[in-house]
């Protein structure tokens, strides 16, 4: 990706309207995402041609009509495979992927994990509001066990998954975790996912105003929201609560909530937060807490360098190019067998 | 002693390799190929392997064959009966013989004859004692005890000896055709150069094999196939899959396109993807996906990104992509997608050929989806119709479906090389940067191609996606009228094409009694045969369609200037059903196939003849 001195062109969030009408319901947490993102763009310093966004299917995968890039609104479930073949084609290309949690946890699923596995340089939003949207109201891969929904009257009996696990078990090297209903926090988050190099998966909590309206109050509710989430800065202890007397520390290798002040712990017990531990143990530990014994881990839970798809891809091009003395076609169709025929 | 052989001279002869799946029947059916290449003479090649890649030793299932043929005149199948069968076991003898003429010689490695064998490969009897095999020559050799032996003395281990065995069948070869035993030296030494212990014990093996067909008794006639005619130049032996990945090379050269191919293994078209991924050399770009359909939409986000971008699979992949196909077409991106037919449906016969996937081709989609449909009908020919793809794609800006099968994959021919600067050129529909007016479905008058704005280009950006878009501007548009005209501008795009490739040529009178109407990989049978009859007096032509959709323009012409039409195919009558779609008018006779297996000359001529009788 080619990334400019900053200030080098001045684009604001202007840049990015289009003129044809954002078709979201009013309330819908997608509006939310969409403002952040066009505000977050100029300052990834990535000139606004080179700014491609590629989605699936699904309320949030509009996306891309409502944001003056290149764009490309494919099939549902495949956008990642999409995004892949545009940034292996041109790695100069800051590509984006917009998806929600049906897109690119059933459907997609497949494709979700292989992406992450092969580190291909892109930067995905998963817009999880637990719920299918767009085909009005059935349960989804993330919808919480017992939800009655339209396709599970009785409650649903399917586990969820959490994105964040499947990020780990991917060996994914970059995940976040934000709420629609903080832009701050967003912004900064996708700043720095989209500088990341290789796959950045930024799991966005968001409200369906219609289906599942407040999924995640819980989380975002003003009153509780500072007990129930845990904002993670990497090389800051894991502190939390209202008070900002709650804390995390490590207990058999199992996470534990403290409370700072009760059995003689300190704000030095907490564990620091290293997003950038190659190994993901902790990382794994952090997106599995869930309410109500622990509090939702929010922010960049991980962020670590590995090697990228297209960079090796790119490497072995340029060797076999500069080694192999077949350069062009008609090299290639003269070379290896060959046989002179003079005929009778 | 060496005995002084009587050299008899064969316009043309059909070999047989057969054995165990890993008897090394297939490199020795390569280097015998090769070798032929090598002295002049036209062939081609057909191999036939067994699903299982080492199914139960010495079971009819585990056999694995190749089969060459070999010509002074023209060859153009790889030749309906063997004249020399090579069987290194009963297994083999027993799954090919129904396919050796009669009088044949057959070659045993009679060390592997034994009662455990014979009923391992289903015999109640002994085949050698049975008169089964009366009226062949039968050379029954000790093929693995002469090995072994030869390699004894230099230490080689059983292991070794097993694997050059195949040598030693190659070596009697070699003398039975009066080959210049350096030729398959130099084939040894190529094969394996990281290895020289190995091409000592091949080399020793070969010679071995050669010194012991010189001087036996029961080899006293050797046979001399001389150089081709009417061919000169500069050739090389090319499989359908090979030239295939080269066709699509040819076209990015030509384009100026970087390649991207994204593919998900897949019998028989893996090669495809496995000869590009080789290709780094030449820049080309192969994504192994995880699935058959992110194979094709990492193509189309590839295309959308300027690549010439491809997908390559076979039937059972191209039911996946059907929908990802669809999202090119409404999308009018260009994509080529190359369809390696095998006999279905679902898994069906992975390693065995059909034509069957026609109207999959044609019609698989959901919505009015239309698409180029192109097929090729030689191994070779799969460079010029891989580049037409490509070419076709992108002038025309939209999906191109390749047809090959499983017969012109694996098979081979000898090739007349060409040279780069006579292909035709190929110009995308590239706009500049800050073209004035861009909106995303403005076209080309001619064409009606949309232009290709490539992201990263300044001034050019815009979105496009799987719903429906508005007429020029590409706003989403759920309007009646205007998708009306929009499936009516796709299908239009497509339609015109037909002004831009060849007419249906004819072999033969361009009237008559019978047109015999084939497409594709059925070419080389289908010609053979019209030919054998044409030279007999009758009065018979036969049209072989490469461009099927759109059909070429003259097509209906063609149709109504015969008496009899018999549409023959690896189906039970797609073409046909496609044809009569289209020109209702005429009566449409039909042969069809569906076995797994290529049509013989024999039963083409013997239903044409029928025809003529009625």
């Amino acid at each position: 990706m080619t990334i400019s001195a900053e200030n080098q062109f001045k684009l604001s969030p202007e840049d990015y309207k289009v003129e044809e009408p954002v078709k979201w319901c009013a309330g819908c947490g997608s509006h939310a995402v969409l403002t952040t993102v066009r505000n977050a763009l100029p300052e990834t310093g990535v000139k606004k041609e080179n700014v491609v966004f590629v989605s699936g299917i699904g309320c949030s995968s509009r996306f891309p009509y409502y944001i003056n890039t290149y764009g490309f609104h494919s099939l549902h479930g495949r956008a990642a495979p999409l995004a892949a073949g545009i940034k292996i084609a041109n790695p100069d290309l800051s590509v984006w992927i917009v998806t929600g949690d049906g897109d690119s946890m059933a459907i997609g699923g497949n494709h979700f994990i292989h992406i992450i596995r092969r580190n291909i340089d892109v930067t995905l939003l998963l817009f999880n509001n637990k719920i299918y949207g767009l085909t009005k109201g059935q349960y989804s891969p993330t919808t919480p066990k017992g939800s009655v929904t339209k396709t599970s009257p009785e409650g649903t009996i399917e586990n969820p998954f959490r994105p964040g696990e499947l990020v780990m078990g991917s060996q994914g090297t970059f995940f976040a975790r934000v709420v629609d209903t903080e832009p701050k926090m967003m912004k900064e988050v996708f700043i720095q996912a989209a500088r990341h190099k290789g796959t950045s998966v930024v799991e966005v909590l968001s409200n369906c105003v219609i289906f599942n309206n407040q999924v995640h109050s819980e989380i975002t509710g003003k009153d509780v929201r500072d007990d129930n989430q845990i904002y993670l800065i990497h090389g800051k202890p894991m502190i939390f609560g209202k008070n900002r007397d709650k804390g995390l520390i490590m207990r058999n290798n199992h996470l534990v909530v403290v409370k700072i002040g009760e059995n003689g712990i300190t704000e030095k017990d907490l564990l620091i937060h290293d997003a950038l531990d190659p190994r993901n143990s902790t990382h794994y530990n952090l997106v599995r807490m869930t309410l109500p014994h622990f509090p939702v881990a929010m922010g960049i839970i991980r962020s670590v360098r590995s090697t990228v798809y297209e960079d090796l891809l790119y490497e072995q091009i340029n060797t076999a190019r500069g080694s192999s003395p077949v350069k062009n076609m008609d090299d290639l169709l003269k070379s290896g067998n060959v046989f002179h025929i003079n005929g009778t | 002693m060496a005995k002084k052989p009587m050299v008899v001279e064969l316009d043309e002869v059909v070999i047989k390799f057969a054995g165990d799946s890993g008897d090394g029947m297939q490199l020795t059916g390569s280097q015998f190929s090769d070798t032929s290449a090598f002295v002049g003479n036209d062939l081609a090649t057909f191999p036939d392997y067994p699903s299982e890649i080492r199914a139960p030793q010495g079971t009819i299932a585990g056999v694995s064959g190749f089969q060459v043929h070999i010509g002074h005149k023209e060859v153009t199948t790889p030749g309906d009966l063997a004249d020399v069968l090579v069987a290194m076991n009963p297994a083999a003898l027993k799954a090919n013989m129904k396919w050796v003429r009669k009088g044949a010689c057959i070659i045993i490695d009679i060390d592997n004859f034994d009662n455990k064998s014979y009923k391992k490969a289903g015999y109640i009897e002994d085949p050698l004692s049975d008169g089964s095999l009366e009226g062949y020559v039968v050379i029954k050799a000790p093929i693995s005890h002469l090995t072994r032996s030869t390699l004894q003395e230099s230490k080689y281990d059983l292991r070794t000896a097993e694997k050059t065995k195949n040598q030693f069948v190659a070596g009697m070869l070699f003398w039975l055709f009066n080959r210049d035993i350096k030729i398959g030296e130099t084939f040894i030494e190529s094969r394996f150069r990281k290895t020289p212990d190995l091409v000592k014990a091949n080399k020793m093996v070969l010679r071995a094999g050669y010194n012991y067909a010189e001087t036996i008794e029961a080899m006293t006639t050797t046979f001399l196939v001389s150089p081709a005619e009417d061919r000169k130049g500069l050739f090389r032996n090319i499989t359908g899959n090979v030239a295939t990945a080269w066709g699509l090379l040819a076209a990015a050269e030509k384009s100026g396109r970087k390649l991207f191919l994204g593919s998900y293994p897949i019998t028989p078209a893996s090669e495809i993807l496995q000869e590009m991924a080789s290709r780094k050399n030449l820049g080309a770009i192969t994504f192994q996906a995880e699935d058959e359909i992110a194979g094709v939409i990492s193509a189309i986000g590839a295309a959308y990104a300027g690549c010439l971008a491809a997908t390559s699979t076979s039937g059972p992949g191209l039911s996946l992509k059907g929908e990802a196909i669809g999202l090119a077409v409404i999308t009018e991106v260009p994509l080529v997608i190359i369809d390696v037919q095998r006999g279905g449906p679902a898994t069906g016969l992975p390693t065995k050929t059909e034509q069957a996937d026609l109207l999959q081709a044609l019609y698989g989609r959901n919505g009015e989806s239309p698409c180029i449909v192109i097929a090729a009908s030689t191994p070779a020919n799969c460079f010029n119709y891989a580049f037409t793809a490509a070419k076709l794609a992108l002038e025309h800006m939209t999906p191109v479906i390749m047809l090959s099968d499983g017969y012109l994959a694996n098979g081979s021919e000898l090739w007349p090389i060409p040279e780069m600067s006579d292909l035709p050129e190929i110009k995308p529909p590239l706009l500049e940067d800050n073209h004035p007016n861009y909106y995303p479905y403005f076209r080309d008058t001619e064409k009606l191609a949309r232009y290709w704005a490539l992201p990263g280009q300044e001034g050019l950006r815009h979105r496009i996606g799987g719903l429906e878009k508005a007429d020029v501007t590409g706003e989403v548009s759920q309007d009646p009228f205007n998708h009306q005209v929009m499936v009516e501008i796709r299908q239009e795009k497509v339609d015109r094409v037909a002004n831009f490739i060849p007419k249906q040529e004819i072999f033969g009178e361009e009237s008559g009694n019978i047109l015999v109407i084939g497409w594709g990989g059925t070419w080389g049978a289908l010609y053979s045969a019209v030919k054998d009859l044409q030279e007999e007096g009758i009065s018979i032509s036969l049209a072989q369609f490469n461009f099927i959709n759109p059909l070429p323009s003259n097509t209906g012409e063609i149709l109504k200037s015969f008496k009899y039409r018999i549409v023959c195919e690896l189906n039970l009558g797609q073409f046909a059903a496609y044809l009569r779609s289209k020109f209702p008018q005429h009566e449409l006779l039909q042969y069809n196939k569906v076995q797994g297996l290529p049509f013989m000359i024999s039963e083409l001529k013997y239903k044409f003849k029928e025809i003529l009788e009625k």
